[in-house]
């Protein structure tokens, strides 16, 4: 119950906020509509709706972290959490609280990008389920982001981090906007040691029923996931231990 | 008369520097107890280790029989704070805050429902209840932010400079709401306001650069210092030490 109390004033805070609906919905849709236009005009197979649609999805859920971190972040400076923290609330409370309305979210935001793919081209079918379900450790991970983003930083400082530098880096290194290829050296390698190639490939992958190459890359997203969230974890106990 | 929080030797230090100094205090129960000082002298610190929001780094604290050390999950079920800064949900509604710490104390939603609606009529917030927290002046988001701490029914309540902020009208109004709690609740306010100190409190500790200064009614405080005005007491108080 104490829970369910606190996941669902989380869920209400993020959904209300007309900005993430605009940057983690709305924006995404705007580039996937504007590349589509693109490669209607000049084709690129880069831009080919397949090829486009999970680098764009990966793109959108790199918002997730932008969400949870201004919210936990802005907890922080209001003192809310303070409210919180002097409450019965576990930590595992807390950090279930905070993550598990991301979910549900995530995937609606993936859903909705493949729909408006769909009226781009893209064929529905059971791959698109496949992907749906192979972004959900993306997704865990940016919310790892956040997390840790939120515990240790303030609301104007995540903003920074979360809205500008991580998305960009989401994007620059995820080979959605231009082949990693075509740069090659240092940036490609920097990118291959990174976690949001793997994402977009490991959709990639999925969406065109490659599966046996979907866990290689998964592995990559699975493994930060699991550090950052772990990260996330520990900075956030420290706050609430008043550290 | 039941004893609600027993300091002793509280101490709280941040690398070198003393926040709290061996702070031994008895508050009784339904008592409403006023810590003043100056911006630093260490009051917030103090609430945040009773509310077991920092551990101390010396001492202990008894809050109805159970130690903030020891058993904080024991602590945490009977108090609530009124933190310093409005601590309030901004995009839920005036009603969904309040259900909200209700669900968060293990409230059902029928019961959370029912106390929220006690706590609007209460607080004078039912006009206001399907509107955002946001939206809410000053001294209304601050008297939200008591009802909430008020919602679970807590044995002790602190409040950590309640009318920091507000206009006079505003301030007088949450005077009233809080003089309305004297003797049912135990209640810790920390203000640096000294009439309000004065207007509220039953008993007044005067704490400076961490440390206890002296302890009593403000008409005690004026004896003790041979001034008129409390304002007087507290200038020579948080200027010299005075033996309890």
């Amino acid at each position: 119950m104490r829970l369910a109390a606190f996941a669902s004033r989380n869920r209400k805070e993020i959904l209300r906020d007309p900005l993430n609906i605009a940057f983690g919905v709305g924006f995404p849709l705007v580039l996937l509509f504007l590349l589509s236009a693109i490669q209607a005009n000049v084709p690129v197979s880069l831009f080919e709706i397949e090829q486009l649609t999970p680098g764009i999805a990966v793109f959108g859920l790199s918002f997730i972290s932008l969400f949870s971190g201004m919210l936990i972040a802005k907890d922080r400076s209001s003192s809310f959490l303070t409210r919180l923290f002097a409450s019965p609330l576990s930590a595992s409370d807390y950090i279930l609280g905070y993550a598990l309305p991301l979910l549900p979210i995530a995937i609606m935001q993936s859903a909705i990008c493949f729909l408006a793919a769909f009226f781009l081209g893209l064929a529905i079918n059971v791959k698109i389920l496949v992907t749906l379900m192979v972004l959900i450790p993306t997704a865990i991970l940016y919310m790892g982001f956040g997390l840790l983003a939120g515990s240790l930083f303030n609301d104007k400082q995540v903003g920074g981090i979360c809205g500008a530098l991580l998305t960009n880096l989401s994007a620059w290194l995820s080979g959605t906007w231009f082949d990693l290829n075509l740069v090659g050296g240092a940036f490609e390698k920097v990118a291959e040691l990174l976690p949001f190639v793997h994402a977009v490939d490991a959709a990639k992958a999925a969406i065109s029923g490659e599966y046996s190459s979907v866990f290689p890359h998964l592995l990559w997203v699975i493994g930060y996931g699991v550090v950052i969230f772990t990260l996330a974890v520990v900075a956030f106990r420290k706050k609430m231990k008043g550290k | 008369m039941m004893i609600a929080i027993q300091t002793t030797n509280l101490t709280k230090k941040f690398n070198t520097r003393v926040a709290v100094d061996s702070l031994n205090l008895s508050i009784e129960k339904g008592e409403l107890f006023a810590l003043l000082g100056e911006n630093g002298a260490g009051k917030t610190t103090t609430i945040k280790m009773l509310c077991c929001l920092t551990a101390p780094t010396g001492g202990d604290a008894v809050l109805l029989g159970d130690s903030i050390i020891q058993n904080p999950t024991a602590v945490k079920q009977k108090i609530n704070v009124s933190p310093q800064e409005t601590a309030v949900a901004p995009n839920l509604s005036v009603k969904e805050n309040l259900e909200l710490i209700a669900g968060i104390y293990g409230g059902d939603k029928q019961k959370s429902h029912l106390k929220a609606d006690e706590m609007m009529r209460d607080f004078g917030l039912t006009e206001r209840a399907g509107d955002k927290a946001k939206n809410l002046s000053g001294g209304m988001q601050r008297r939200l932010s008591i009802a909430m701490a008020l919602i679970s029914d807590p044995e002790i309540l602190f409040l950590d400079e309640p009318t920091l902020g507000l206009d006079v009208r505003a301030r007088r109004e949450l005077w009233k709401k809080i003089k309305e709690l004297k003797g049912k609740k135990t209640i810790v306010l920390t203000t640096h306001y000294l009439e309000e100190a004065e207007a509220l409190a039953d008993r007044i500790a005067i704490i400076h650069d961490g440390a206890l200064q002296a302890l009593g009614t403000a008409q005690y405080l004026r004896e003790l210092t041979g001034t008129t005005t409390l304002e007087d007491a507290f200038l020579q108080l948080s200027e010299t030490e005075v033996s309890q």
